[in-house]
């Protein structure tokens, strides 16, 4: 039988992983080779200052690019940074891209941005590759189809020295999300319901690859989106198989390949989609024309209801340490159960983070702003991405908007996603945030997080309060 | 990399699931270019009442768990950010080992690149060892990484499950860099092949 011959079924995980295998060890630890390393300035000092005590140089500088973005200010940054610490850390990543050769994108270049949206952007991430950053993030870059995870500093420094990392294969997970996305109803709203459902433990040990036609007809943007959160059900990593979207967005980028090399590598990428048949050790059917537009009332990603649901009711858990989970994240958000997410008031709203900064997440947040004013008391800000999404949201007008509504038109970077940078939600303050964690204080002391999607956030600045999309008029 | 034998000390019960990394040590303490002094910010939100005075009520605030060594923790302990701030404000503080039914995957492997053993024990367990630890005074554990036991405080070893070839860096304290030198000659060639097999990836200092 030709069966007998035919190759295991290997999902599109096993294929990148086998493929950068240097060295299996007796004990199923592999040395894993990178293909790109994302550098920015929060997690790297220790690494370079590791090396230089070593007196090891960077082995792949051509493998690797630098960027400045959880620190930066997103005011105009022709001045320089005012907080000494911040500061230093950027003037520390600029000292080492010198002394090792790395390339480096400074910070009034246009391609500056949060590194997670110029990788793709720039074409630096591409299909089949491996991918890492010393920031849990990286699993966006997942979207177009490579391993990419983040990692520690020590890993940093280890990848910088070796291009390599020492690692364990992870379990197979899928995640088929089905059906027609209802009007209203975003990448974000998807993510936001997988992880209510699996929870913020639920792909831990696992690579995610999402598939399903939903997933199939989300743009790269959306698909991004998806990824991005993988972290935050506690996967390693996020996938999507490449597809004729993906080569269409690669190619023409400036770090892409380019011409008949280009061809070799989309003939090859048109092999990495999982086999027939490849196993998964664990599967999850999403029915996407069920969903509705998010809201998170807790203080993890997992504590998430429709926007026409209400905050729920701790004494329904069965559980007694789940329910006094739910009572201190009520505690902290200062909700009451039975409250109606459309009857809480929004004080801050924030539109930006390596999860939607994109032009197309600005354009959905600019279709709903157009015309109308940001309620009164409502502090709003949109941060884009990058440098470039900036331009292309200008030349199209989108920033002329946000102003006439009363929105802040920021510069590039991580900004109040986790206030290391002046942008902070203030102490007890509530936000509705297009970024990735609702942890406590994730946005400043005491700050009260809700994401949601950016046509929500632009739709919650707009009302005051939280109110579905679908019956913004 | 610090070693990881055989430690004796007294433990902190920290019963909350999903303590994330913004719990552990939150982005504004990341604002170093250093590894060490971090110690003072850990738990940072539960430890400080926002006036910055310390919260009596949190375990690690009052005696004799200020001397706390080990930490048994909940589920999910260290999910969120791939900050290794997080093991190092630990370790500065002086937790060696952190014992809980389960981690965040970064968290865990950061654990590991420093010297600080993140022991997965099942929930039943984690919670008879936080009702051990609630005892303090005189109620110490040893962890035994060579055995791969847990000694209670009335002397029952609870037996663990350990990663060989980590157990084998800990013990040493090795660092991976040192043991990935080894391979460099596998690592040449790989790069070799892949330059003629992978001829269309570009590098990152093309554009």
């Amino acid at each position: 039988m030709p069966e007998m011959l035919s190759p295991v079924p290997r999902t599109l995980f096993d294929k990148i992983w086998e493929s950068h295998v240097v060295e299996r060890l007796p004990d199923g630890t592999c040395l894993l080779y990178i293909d790109r390393h994302l550098v920015h300035e929060v997690t790297s000092p220790q690494a370079f200052e590791g090396l230089t005590l070593a007196g090891r140089p960077v082995r792949r500088p051509d493998a690797t690019i630098a960027v400045a973005d959880h620190n930066i200010p997103t005011s105009d940054r022709r001045n320089g940074i005012a907080e000494a610490e911040s500061r230093l850390q950027v003037e520390t990543l600029e000292k080492n891209v010198v002394a090792f050769g790395v390339p480096y994108i400074p910070v009034l270049d246009d391609r500056q941005g949060i590194v997670h949206i110029i990788g793709p952007e720039l074409g630096i991430s591409l299909p089949g590759t491996t991918i890492v950053c010393g920031d849990s993030h990286t699993s966006t870059h997942g979207a177009v189809g490579a391993l990419a995870f983040g990692i520690g500093t020590s890993e940093v420094e280890h990848v910088l020295a070796t291009q390599t990392l020492l690692q364990r294969p992870a379990a197979n997970m899928r995640i088929e999300v089905n059906g027609r996305l209802p009007p209203g109803c975003t990448a974000k709203d998807i993510i936001l319901a997988i992880i209510g459902r699996i929870g913020t433990a639920g792909g831990t040990g696992h690579v995610i690859e999402y598939a399903g036609d939903t997933i199939r007809g989300l743009d790269m943007a959306g698909r991004m989106t998806v990824c991005n959160m993988s972290i935050e059900a506690g996967a390693r990593a996020g996938l999507i198989a490449p597809d004729e979207t993906t080569f269409a967005y690669v190619a023409g980028r400036p770090y892409a390949p380019k011409g008949e090399a280009l061809d070799r590598a989309i003939a090859y990428w048109q092999t990495l989609p999982s086999d027939p048949g490849a196993t998964f050790e664990r599967t999850v059917t999403i029915d996407a024309g069920q969903l509705a537009p998010m809201v998170s009332w807790g203080t993890n990603p997992e504590a998430v209801v429709p926007v026409t649901g209400v905050v729920p009711d701790p004494s329904a858990e069965a559980d007694p340490a789940r329910r006094a989970t739910f009572r201190r994240m009520l505690e902290y958000m200062d909700l009451k159960p039975g409250t109606k997410i459309t009857d809480i008031p929004v004080d801050v709203v924030f539109i930006g983070s390596c999860t939607n900064s994109r032009i197309e997440d600005l354009r959905e947040a600019a279709r709903i702003t157009r015309g109308r004013k940001v309620a009164a008391g409502v502090r709003a800000l949109v941060v884009p991405g990058s440098g470039l999404i900036k331009k292309q949201a200008e030349a199209e007008g989108l920033d002329r908007v946000f102003k006439d509504a009363g929105f802040e038109w920021r510069e590039a970077g991580c900004s109040m996603c986790l206030g290391m940078n002046p942008d902070k939600v203030p102490p007890g303050k509530r936000s509705a945030s297009t970024s990735n964690r609702n942890f406590e204080g994730r946005q400043g002391p005491g700050a009260r997080t809700h994401l949601l999607s950016p046509a929500m956030a632009a739709a919650a600045a707009i009302a005051g309060h939280f109110t579905d999309v679908r019956e913004f008029s | 990399m610090e070693k990881f034998t055989r430690l004796t000390a007294i433990a902190a019960a920290l019963p909350i699931a999903n303590v994330d990394t913004d719990k552990i040590i939150p982005s504004r303490f990341l604002k170093t270019i250093k590894r060490t002094g971090l110690g003072v910010h850990l738990f940072d939100p539960l430890r400080y009442r926002a006036d910055g005075t310390e919260n009596p009520d949190f375990v690690l605030n009052r005696e004799p768990w200020r001397q706390a060594g080990i930490l048994v923790a909940d589920d999910n302990f260290g999910c969120g950010s791939s900050r290794e701030h997080a093991p190092w404000s630990l370790m500065d503080f002086g937790i060696r080992c952190v014992i809980a039914p389960s981690f965040g995957d970064i968290f865990y492997n950061n654990s590991l690149k420093n010297g600080l053993l993140p022991i997965r024990l099942p929930r039943a367990m984690c919670e008879r060892l936080m009702a051990d630890a609630a005892m303090g005074g005189n109620a110490k554990f040893t962890v035994d990484l060579e055995r791969q036991v847990i000694v209670r405080p009335n002397g029952e070893e609870i037996r663990f499950e350990f990663d060989p070839f980590r157990k084998r860096l800990l013990l040493e304290g090795l660092d991976d860099i040192g043991q990935t030198m080894a391979f460099s000659p596998a690592i040449d060639r790989f790069e070799e092949r892949r330059r003629r097999e992978w001829s269309w990836l570009p590098a990152t200092t093309v554009a």
